[in-house]
């Protein structure tokens, strides 16, 4: 797990005079599982190409093996790529696309044959040596995609948003599917993706993306409990984030009541942004709550209701198991664990207020893509 | 249902304007006696006639050969062409470029065929040449006006064909060049040929650009048209019926394999 694969050294990329990627750092390790996340438009996929060979850096270091192979072209790196709508061969069936890189290689007949056969049995497409591919579902065409960049046994494996283009059930079942071949195969995958949760159930380590910069690496627990800014607390799930005041350490005031939280080391009365998760918000009585506030609005979501509330002019977002009708007062209580405190960034004040709320503000794919640039 | 009725008529009356001609040259190379007014009988004689002539044959075998080689280099110039296009990023450019190779369609042919002319006399007087005007010059002068075409059918497929897939090619270890010739050129194929054959028909019935970019070297076209020039024999109207139903049967084809081309595109879809 400790030996390091590829590394990305302050990687810049310009296109025409929009700078795409300021500066990535980045070390990928073997057999990771490592995820890309971020808005259209963030580099994610051009930090996918540049790896694969299909983007140059204006500046910094593409590493592998401990060299530097900025200017190695595509089809010798030892990297294949799962496109994102496949870009599967349409003029050869699915023995022959999975074959492909096999025959390049100029293998012996009954080598290929024995990897293909392996191949399909690893996606679970057993049987479908013969068909054409543009009579196979979604699911299937991308399954034949990841068949067909594994045969050849890549040092990494780099997925461009693989199962954008599938349906939600579908998307689940291939999240596991995919989780288990990385396993199996034992190849380090590099995954891009916008979606948050997609990141945090497959990946060991999740990288941020935002405007070219990457703004937190961990693991999908570290980015979800300690965000590092207002973004990615904003991207990695709902997230109530108020202006805070470290009282002193342990002692966050927002909206007016001192919360006991578990963080401390900053200066006193030092301005931060607090992040509070919307399950992590208890309903109680109005009297009793350490604030309290009128619900301005209430969603059925199934397992719970989403609530918004006002409290001295913040609209805050709760997820209860208990309907609360519009109008009501009602107070809420906070658990120290559940308060999170960073330091101010350029982000703050930007996200985790719900005064503006609608489904579409929150949902990344609703923006036109700036993506398409990086395609060309 | 009047409407129906006058639409049909209509169209009838369209049809017979643009087919009256052709059905009399039809009918009369037919015809058993020299006469172009009295129908004498039903006879073969003229296409007898016709494959006697051992002008005509040859005129026929040197049309064949101009067309062949002239719709062959037009493809592979053609659709190199297109393949360049379709890679410009920038839209300006592109379309520029697409301006500039589209003027000779629009170009009156009289227009290209002298212009052609003279600058092949340029270019024979710059190299003391007295007469450059001949097969090569022809040649040329087909293989010219063939490109547009062959760039405008397979353009079409270019953009239809998925960007990523050369891409995938490279990055399953194909060279750029081999990554064309494995991925991209099966799924332009079907333009190709489309242009191909368009070059191929063009080539073969162009009479006004060949009348001034050759000499002696004469197309059947041109035969043909110094055939009505002395006087006007029946077999004129025998070949004349042959040359239209190859170029129809030239037409279907392109249409047939269009539209099986067009079938298959819609299961892509699905």
């Amino acid at each position: 797990m400790q030996n390091k694969l590829v590394s990305l050294q302050n990687i810049r990329v310009k296109f025409d005079d929009d700078e795409i990627l300021k500066g990535i750092n980045l070390d990928i390790y073997d057999k990771e599982f490592v995820t890309l996340l971020g808005p259209s438009g963030c580099g994610k996929t051009t930090t996918l190409r540049i790896i694969g060979g299909f983007v140059t850096p204006d500046s910094g270091k593409v590493i592998y093996g401990g060299a530097e192979i900025n200017d190695v072209p595509p089809h010798k790196r030892p990297f294949n790529t799962v496109f994102q709508k496949y870009a599967l061969f349409p003029h050869l069936n699915v023995y022959e696309n999975i074959a492909f890189g096999l025959r390049i290689k100029k293998l012996p007949e009954k080598q290929i044959k024995a990897k293909v056969t392996e191949m399909l049995e690893l996606v679970s497409l057993k049987g479908f040596a013969k068909r054409n591919v543009n009579s196979l579902s979604g699911g299937q065409q991308q399954r034949v995609a990841i068949a067909r960049a594994l045969a050849i046994d890549p040092k990494v494996l780099l997925l461009d948003e693989p199962l954008g283009a599938l349906d939600l059930k579908l998307r689940k079942d291939m999240q596991i599917e995919l989780k288990k071949i990385q396993q199996q195969a034992g190849i380090t995958f590099l995954y891009v993706t916008h979606d948050q949760e997609e990141a945090l159930s497959m990946s060991d380590k999740v990288v941020v993306m935002d405007n070219g910069i990457i703004q937190q690496i961990g693991t999908p627990q570290d980015i979800y409990n300690e965000p590092k800014n207002a973004f990615v607390a904003d991207f990695i799930g709902e997230s109530n984030i108020l202006d805070a005041v470290m009282k002193e350490d342990y002692i966050a005031s927002l909206s007016g009541y001192d919360f006991k939280c578990l963080d401390g080391g900053y200066a006193k009365n030092e301005l931060v942004d607090a992040v509070i998760r919307p399950e992590d918000v208890d309903v109680v009585p109005a009297e009793k709550g350490m604030l309290a506030g009128v619900v301005t609005s209430v969603v059925f979501k199934g397992v719970y209701f989403e609530i918004i509330i006002d409290i001295n002019g913040f609209k805050w977002m709760i997820q209860t198991t208990d309907y609360q009708p519009i109008g009501a007062m009602i107070g809420i209580s906070i658990e120290p664990d559940a308060i999170h405190i960073m330091k101010k960034s350029v982000y703050s004040g930007v996200y985790g207020d719900y005064s503006s709320f609608s489904d579409e503000v929150d949902n990344p794919e609703v923006e036109t893509s700036n993506e398409v640039n990086t395609n060309l | 249902m009047k409407l129906k009725t006058t639409s049909k008529i209509y169209t009838s009356l369209i049809l017979f304007f643009l087919y009256a001609p052709i059905a009399v040259l039809i009918f009369f190379s037919f015809n058993s006696s020299k006469s172009t007014g009295v129908f004498t009988g039903f006879s073969l004689k003229w296409y007898g006639e016709l494959f006697k002539n051992a002008d005509i044959i040859e005129a026929l075998k040197r049309t064949l050969i101009v067309a062949s080689l002239s719709s062959a280099f037009a493809t592979i110039i053609g659709t190199a062409a297109a393949v360049g296009i379709d890679k410009m990023t920038k839209k300006w450019v592109k379309s520029a470029t697409l301006t500039v190779t589209n003027v000779p369609l629009m170009n009156p042919d009289i227009v290209t065929g002298i212009s052609m002319m003279l600058m092949f006399v340029f270019v024979g007087r710059m190299f003391g040449q007295k007469s450059i005007l001949g097969f090569n010059t022809l040649l040329i002068s087909h293989i010219t006006f063939n490109i547009p075409y062959v760039i405008l059918s397979v353009l079409p497929k270019l953009k239809q064909t998925d960007k990523h897939l050369s891409e995938a090619a490279q990055d399953l270890g194909c060279t750029p060049v081999a990554a064309f010739f494995k991925v991209v050129f099966p799924s332009i194929l079907p333009g190709i040929v489309t242009g191909m054959m368009m070059a191929f028909t063009l080539s073969l019935d162009d009479f006004i650009i060949s009348n001034f970019t050759t000499d002696t070297y004469q197309t059947l076209p041109i035969y043909i048209y110094s055939m009505t020039k002395k006087n006007v024999s029946p077999d004129i109207n025998a070949l004349s019926t042959i040359i239209f139903f190859t170029i129809l049967f030239l037409l279907v084809l392109i249409n047939v394999t269009q539209s099986r081309m067009e079938s298959k595109t819609k299961k892509l879809d699905l």
